[in-house]
C-alpha cells in the first residue's frame, strides 16, 4: 500500500477502476503516512480523518454503482488559502483561527465534480506572503529531503505533503513564485498557470493581478490531468477569461525537435549557486540532445522585477486585507472602545510580522505624496517586463530558467532578513508579472543531496506547449522517481 | 539611466504614521523593529526610479479585462444563516460592533 501514494495519478486512477485498490485504502494509507511522518515535517495545517473516510467511503459506494469518473475518489491535499464547503481556511494566520469555509472556491468545486477527495490542509507562509513558509502561525514546515531545512513557500506544506508521499498530489497558488518555489526545493512538479487561465473566486486574495491556482504533483502528466479540470472561464471570476482548453495530455509525447527554447542571460549570472546552475545547465543540455533547438535572449528590465513585484502585490495586499477588521468572521481583539479602536487591536493582534510588513509597505506605497513614484511607476515598469517577454516568444516557444538562485536553504538562516529572502523571488516573479504560465520540473540535486528545479516558461495560454516541453524532459531522466529517505 | 532620482527616499517611510493609516495598533517595540526593515525595503525597490518610464502605459493587469455580465436571472447565493456563521460576534442576522455614535 504504502508505494501506492508514491505513484502517478494515472496509476492510482487505474488500480481503482480495475478494482485493485479502493479509495478508503488510499485515504487510509494516506492517513497512516500522515501519523507516522507529518510529526517531523509539518506539512499539514488540519486533517479530518472521518471526513474523509467518509468521502472515500462515499467515492468507493458510487463507483460500486457504475460511476467510472477517471479521477474518482482520488485524494488531494489543498493549500489553506482555498475554501472548502466545511473546512477551516485559515491561511496559517491568527486572524481567521476558527473560520470555516462557508462555500467551495471554484477549483475546488471542479476537481469535487470530478471525484477528488479533500483530505487536508496543508501549511504556508501567513496569507501566501514569504518563500519559506517560516512565516505560519502554526509553525514551520520542514524539508522532506533534510528537515534542517525550509521546504520552500509560500505552498511549502503542499510540496513538503506530495515530495514525503503525504499527500498524491496538492493545490497551492503563486502570486511571486509560491508554487514552483517549494516544488523546486522538494523536487516535484509544480505549474503556474497563465494569469486568467484558473478562476480565482474561493481564492482568499494576496495579490489580485498576480495570484493564480495550480497543482503540486509527482509528475508532470499529473500536473495536466489536474490542470484539465481546474482551468477555464468561470463566471464568478471576471479575470477569468473564456479561452478554448485544450486537451493537455493529448499534447504530451514525443521530443523536442523542432522547439526552440530561449535562455535569458540575464537568468544565469553571478549569485546563482554553482551547483543550481550546473543542474541546470544540464537540463539544457538533455533538451538540446532531445532534439530542441537553444539559443540565448535577452529579458532586459529582470533587475526591476523584485522591485516592481513587491510594489505591486504589496499595494493590492494592502487594499486585500483590509476586510480582516473582526466584524464578519475570525479573530476580534477585545475591548475596541468603537470600530476603528476595535479594527486596529484586531489587526495587530491578529496578522504576523511578515503580513504587517507587506500591508505596512503597501499603504505607503499607495499613500498620498508616494503613489506616482512607486504604485504607478512599478505599473509601468510591470509594462516593460511584459514587452521584454512578447519580445522573446517572438522567436522562441518556451524559456529555460532556474526556478531560485540556490537550493532549499536552512530554517532560520534568512527569516532574519526580509530583504535578502525578497531577492530569491527574482527568476519567478516575472512570470505572475508578465501573466504567463511557468513550471517547475526536478533537474538534479545539490552536492548537499537537495533538489533543484528547472524553470520551463511560456507565453500566455501557453500551458500545453511548457507541459509538453516539461515531460519530453522528465521522461528521459530519472530526477522525478528520485523520493527522500525515510 | 537618469541621476540618483530625487524622490522622498526609504530614511522617510514613518511607520507609525503608515500603521495608522492601515488601521494596524502596533507597539512601540514593533514600530522600533519594522522601521529599519521597511527603510532598508523600500531603498532597495526605489531603485525603479531610475529607469525613464515617461512614455511607457503603467499595466493594472496583464490581460485585458473587460466587463462580464450574466444573464439577470435569480440565482442561490449564501443564506443569512451561512453567512453569519463565522461572526465573531451577532445578533439576529446582524454583526454586532462596539457603539459607533454616543
Amino acid at each position: 500500500m504504502s508505494e501506492l501514494l508514491d505513484r502517478s495519478i494515472g496509476d492510482i486512477a487505474a488500480l481503482l477502476a480495475r478494482g485493485e485498490c479502493s479509495s478508503v485504502d488510499l485515504v487510509q494509507g494516506l492517513l497512516h503516512r500522515i501519523d507516522s511522518r507529518d510529526g517531523d515535517l509539518s506539512a499539514y495545517v488540519s486533517v479530518d480523518r472521518d471526513d474523509a473516510l467518509g468521502q472515500a467511503q462515499r467515492a468507493d459506494k458510487a463507483r460500486s454503482e457504475g460511476d467510472h469518473r477517471d479521477l474518482l475518489g482520488i485524494p488531494i491535499a489543498v493549500k489553506d488559502i482555498l475554501n472548502v464547503t466545511g473546512q477551516p481556511c485559515t491561511c496559517a494566520s491568527r486572524i481567521l483561527d476558527g473560520y470555516v469555509a462557508p462555500y467551495d472556491a471554484t477549483a475546488i468545486a471542479r476537481l469535487r465534480d470530478a471525484g477528488l477527495l479533500f483530505v487536508g490542509r496543508t501549511n504556508m507562509d501567513e496569507f501566501a506572503m514569504g518563500s519559506s513558509t517560516e512565516n505560519s502561525t502554526v509553525g514551520v514546515t520542514r524539508n522532506p529531503w533534510n528537515t534542517a531545512c525550509v521546504p520552500g513557500g509560500s505552498s511549502g506544506g503542499s510540496a513538503a505533503a506530495v515530495a514525503a508521499g503525504e499527500a498524491v498530489a496538492a493545490l497551492g497558488t503563486d502570486t511571486g513564485g509560491s508554487i514552483r518555489q517549494p516544488a523546486a526545493f522538494c523536487g516535484c512538479v509544480g505549474l503556474k498557470p497563465s494569469y486568467g487561465r484558473v478562476s480565482r473566486y474561493g481564492l482568499t486574495a494576496y495579490a489580485s493581478s498576480l495570484d493564480q491556482i495550480g497543482p503540486l504533483t509527482h509528475c508532470v502528466d499529473d500536473a495536466a490531468r489536474i490542470l484539465q479540470v481546474i482551468a477555464g472561464a468561470d463566471p464568478l471570476d471576471c479575470t477569468c477569461l473564456d479561452v478554448v482548453v485544450p486537451d493537455y495530455r493529448a499534447a504530451l509525447g514525443g521530443d523536442l525537435s523542432g522547439i526552440r527554447l530561449g535562455l535569458p542571460r540575464e537568468y544565469f549570472v553571478q549569485g546563482i549557486d554553482a551547483d543550481v546552475e550546473q543542474a541546470v545547465r544540464g537540463a539544457i543540455q538533455q533538451c538540446e540532445a532531445l532534439g530542441a533547438e537553444i539559443v540565448e535572449v535577452s529579458l532586459p528590465h529582470t533587475e526591476y522585477a523584485v522591485s516592481t513585484y513587491y510594489i505591486i502585490a504589496t499595494a493590492e495586499a494592502s487594499a486585500n486585507l483590509a476586510r480582516f477588521d473582526g466584524v464578519r468572521y475570525g479573530l476580534r481583539a477585545p475591548g475596541g472602545k468603537d470600530p476603528i479602536d476595535m479594527y486596529g487591536k484586531t489587526r495587530a493582534a491578529g496578522f504576523g510580522d511578515e503580513v504587517k510588513r507587506r500591508i505596512l509597505l503597501g499603504t505607503y506605497v499607495l499613500s498620498s505624496g508616494y503613489h506616482d513614484a512607486y504604485y504607478v511607476t512599478a505599473q509601468k515598469v510591470r509594462t516593460l517586463i511584459r514587452r521584454d517577454f512578447e519580445k522573446v516568444f517572438e522567436s522562441c516557444d518556451a524559456l529555460l530558467t532556474p526556478v531560485a538562485p540556490t537550493a532549499a536553504y536552512r530554517l532560520g538562516s534568512v527569516s532574519d532578513d526580509p530583504l535578502s529572502m525578497y531577492l530569491g523571488d527574482i527568476f519567478t516573479a516575472t512570470a505572475n508579472l508578465a501573466g504567463i504560465c511557468a513550471v517547475a520540473v526536478p533537474c538534479g540535486f545539490t552536492s548537499d543531496k537537495l533538489p533543484v528545479g528547472l524553470q520551463i516558461v511560456g507565453g500566455p495560454y501557453q500551458e500545453d506547449r511548457i507541459l509538453q516541453i516539461a515531460h519530453a524532459y522528465e521522461q528521459s531522466t530519472e530526477w522525478h522517481t528520485m523520493k527522500p529517505e525515510r | 539611466m537618469s541621476p540618483e532620482p530625487s524622490q522622498p527616499g526609504g530614511a522617510e517611510i514613518d511607520v507609525a504614521y503608515v500603521a495608522h493609516l492601515a488601521r494596524m495598533h502596533l507597539s512601540d517595540e514593533e514600530i522600533a523593529r519594522f522601521q529599519p526593515q521597511l527603510g532598508q525595503i523600500v531603498d532597495y525597490v526605489r531603485q525603479i526610479q531610475a529607469l525613464d518610464t515617461s512614455d511607457v502605459e503603467p499595466t493594472a493587469h496583464a490581460i485585458e479585462i473587460r466587463n462580464v455580465a450574466r444573464a439577470d436571472t435569480r440565482r442561490e447565493g449564501l443564506s443569512a444563516d451561512v453567512a453569519m456563521r463565522n461572526a465573531p460576534q451577532s445578533k439576529d442576522d446582524f454583526f454586532v460592533v462596539p457603539k459607533i455614535v454616543e
